[in-house]
């Protein structure tokens, strides 16, 4: 990892009886697009404004750029946010809102306006400086405020949920129009969001938090693939856990015996627990295969009913239910062909079947 | 609707009562109706009557109904009409500035800083609204009399020995009675103001490098202009007016302009000059109106 712009040392916050941030400890290298992601009440938001220094931390330590600003007043720290709902002036025009933090930056007017310029080509809105704030559209503020941060060149952009409100469609063009950004002007973006697959898609590193605690700190990939808790697991997409007890551990391969599933096969370098005792098996929708026809009983297979189903366009959703499980098994398959027969009758008997190395092994949470 | 598209809904019946509810403006009309009875009769009316009457002549008890501008020219030829008008603008101005920095930090206050209980502040500021008018012009005789609350006080610490002349009779008292009668009706609309403006503007402000001062000349004031305009405006236009502070705790040099024309209409008899001066004072205040709304234009330019 490339050297810490910002550390924060066991920072704890709390309103009143309530502890919004619960021992946050971690570090944020230069140049990383970071998230925090959660769910709404995770503390997320409080971690980024104590960041921003609009709260002060009940304990701990904020370090930015090798300096203790912990009690630092947000004006004086070298970070710049966007806001939820952009804060955008409503009394001044496009320009001004652009300057406003440039007023003691020591340029000359016409430095000024060529910064302005500059930055309303960084946003793509040329010749837009003189609009006024009310004459801009959702996306727009969005990128004026975007661009009002970076003409102050932060050692740190701070971004609370700014894709919130916008449509899905141009909530996904600016998630790509943010990661360029980023990339063009190499400045440590902290991104909050509760929307995991946007933090999937903008992030190096995510961090979860949950009711104050940051559970897991790591990269996209390793959060959908390996995550390491429970809460992680279910929050990031959508997994089924199921129950099983360790057994045989051989070449890499363990054997596991589960109540709704049968023998399991699993590959993986450590076991999760010693033989006899228990652990989580969690799959994820897209790693089951469908079969429509007897696949016999073996390791890794299991007989099912096929429950309700879904068909999402480029994907379909089937719920399966096992003997001896209540809550349904998930399964999502890709759409390959088109034909739309995919969508059995309900009840009728399928079988699911998933490789060695498609499930993750979590601890036995009481 | 059971009419198909291409036949339009046609009313054969009740035409006038389907017209009125698919007419928006009518519906307008009918509700605006009462006020507009009111405003007509109660302003426009008088109004007409009040520039008539400027025009024509007192002759001791009778009115002259012919067409003269005599009472015009008397305001511009006797210089003590014009020097009161002056007096009673000037007057009203500082009674609007005091007001307006004596109710911006309260309603600040309450806008910013209390979290529970804002409608209890809000009625609390309302209280002295429910005594009369007068009795609280009388109050303030009795705090800056000759014998009042403020001389015996500092007569019995012994910071003085004679009681303070300069306290009643002048128009510093007018500003003082007229500050306090009038705070309330400046707080409301600067707190509403107040109480619209985003927080994250001001976070915003402040993130962006500026300190707490000028987050607050750059933006809190500037979006809170609206509220203190109308409070200017509602202080300003009925302090020119007033006639009853001045009498009571004005004396001779804290006379204004409502005194004037009080006396025209009463001791004086002279309903047409009291008539013209009315008319003068009202262009006046429009005029001072208007220079207070084009200076808010050309200072939100400024910091814009």
């Amino acid at each position: 990892m490339t050297k810490a712009i910002i550390s924060i040392n066991h920072v704890t916050k709390d309103f009143g009886s309530v502890r919004a941030v619960n021992d946050a400890n971690f570090e944020i290298a230069e140049g990383e697009f970071f998230s925090l992601l959660g769910p709404s009440g995770c503390g997320k938001t409080t971690l980024l404004r104590i960041l921003a220094g609009f709260e002060v931390p009940s304990a701990g330590s904020i370090y930015i750029d090798g300096r203790d600003v912990t009690l630092l007043p947000p004006n004086h720290r070298p970070v710049n946010m966007v806001f939820q709902n952009y804060a955008i002036f409503p009394h001044l025009n496009v320009a001004s809102n652009i300057a406003f933090g440039m007023r003691r930056s020591g340029l000359s007017k016409a430095e000024l306006a060529e910064r302005i310029e500059e930055m309303l080509e960084l946003i793509r809105l040329p010749g837009y400086g003189e609009r006024g704030a009310h004459e801009l559209s959702g996306g727009q503020r969005q990128r004026v405020a975007l661009a009002r941060a970076l003409i102050k060149q932060p050692k740190v952009l701070l971004l609370d949920e700014p894709l919130g409100a916008l449509d899905k469609k141009l909530r996904e063009q600016m998630q790509i129009e943010l990661r360029q950004l980023q990339q063009q002007v190499g400045i440590t973006f902290v991104f909050v969001t509760h929307d995991q697959e946007e933090a999937l898609t903008l992030s190096d590193r995510i961090a979860v938090m949950s009711q104050g605690d940051v559970l897991e700190i790591s990269t996209p990939g390793e959060l959908y693939e390996a995550p390491r808790s429970r809460f992680v697991a279910d929050f990031i997409g959508t997994m089924n856990f199921f129950d099983c007890i360790v057994g045989d551990y051989r070449g890499g391969v363990l054997s596991a015996d589960s109540a709704e599933l049968g023998p399991v096969r699993v590959a993986c370098t450590t076991p999760p627990a010693a033989p006899g005792e228990g652990f989580v098996l969690a799959i994820r929708p897209e790693k089951f295969q469908l079969v429509f026809d007897d696949a016999g009983a073996s390791a890794n297979t299991v007989r099912g009913r096929m429950g309700p189903s879904a068909y999402l366009g480029d994907r379909s959703h089937f719920y399966v239910y096992l003997e001896g499980r209540n809550e349904p098994v998930s399964v999502a398959l890709p759409n390959l062909a088109r034909s739309l027969d995919r969508i059995r009758g309900v009840d009728q008997e399928v079988w699911l079947t998933w490789p060695e190395d498609a499930a993750v092994l979590l601890p036995r949470e009481e | 609707m059971s009419a198909s598209p291409s036949e339009p809904v046609r009313a054969t019946r009740g035409g006038v009562r389907v017209w009125f509810m698919r007419s928006e403006s009518a519906r307008g009309y009918a509700l605006l109706s009462p006020t507009l009875v009111v405003v007509v009769l109660g302003l426009i009316f008088p109004i007409v009557i009040l520039t008539t009457l400027s025009f024509w002549k007192q002759d001791y008890v009778d009115i002259i109904r012919t067409f003269t501008l005599e009472n015009y020219s008397a305001f511009f030829e006797k210089k003590i009409y014009y020097l009161i008008l002056y007096r009673s603008i000037r007057i009203s101005a500082f009674v609007t500035l005091v007001t307006i920095v004596l109710a911006y930090p309260l309603a600040y206050f309450i806008a910013f800083h209390v979290q529970k209980n804002k409608i209890m502040w809000i009625i609390l500021v309302t209280i002295p609204f429910w005594t009369s008018y007068l009795l609280r012009v009388f109050a303030w005789k009795v705090i800056l009399g000759y014998n009042g609350v403020i001389n015996s006080g500092l007569i019995s610490l012994g910071l003085i020995s004679e009681p303070l002349e300069f306290l009643l009779y002048n128009p510093t008292a007018v500003v003082i009675t007229l500050a306090h009668a009038w705070a309330a009706v400046a707080i409301l609309p600067i707190y509403v103001s107040l109480e619209k403006i985003d927080r994250s503007l001001i976070e915003a402000a402040r993130d962006l490098g500026e300190s707490a001062f000028m987050t607050f000349v750059r933006v809190t004031l500037p979006l809170s202009l609206p509220g203190v305009i109308a409070a200017s405006l509602l202080v300003f236009i009925p302090t020119v007016g007033e006639y009853v502070t001045p009498t009571l705790v004005g004396g001779t040099r804290g006379i204004m302009i409502g005194n004037i024309i009080q006396s025209m209409f009463g001791k004086a008899l002279n309903w047409p000059l009291g008539a013209a001066l009315s008319i003068i004072s009202m262009l006046t205040v429009t005029l001072a109106v208007c220079v207070l709304l084009g200076g808010t234009r050309w200072f939100r330019k400024k910091v814009g």
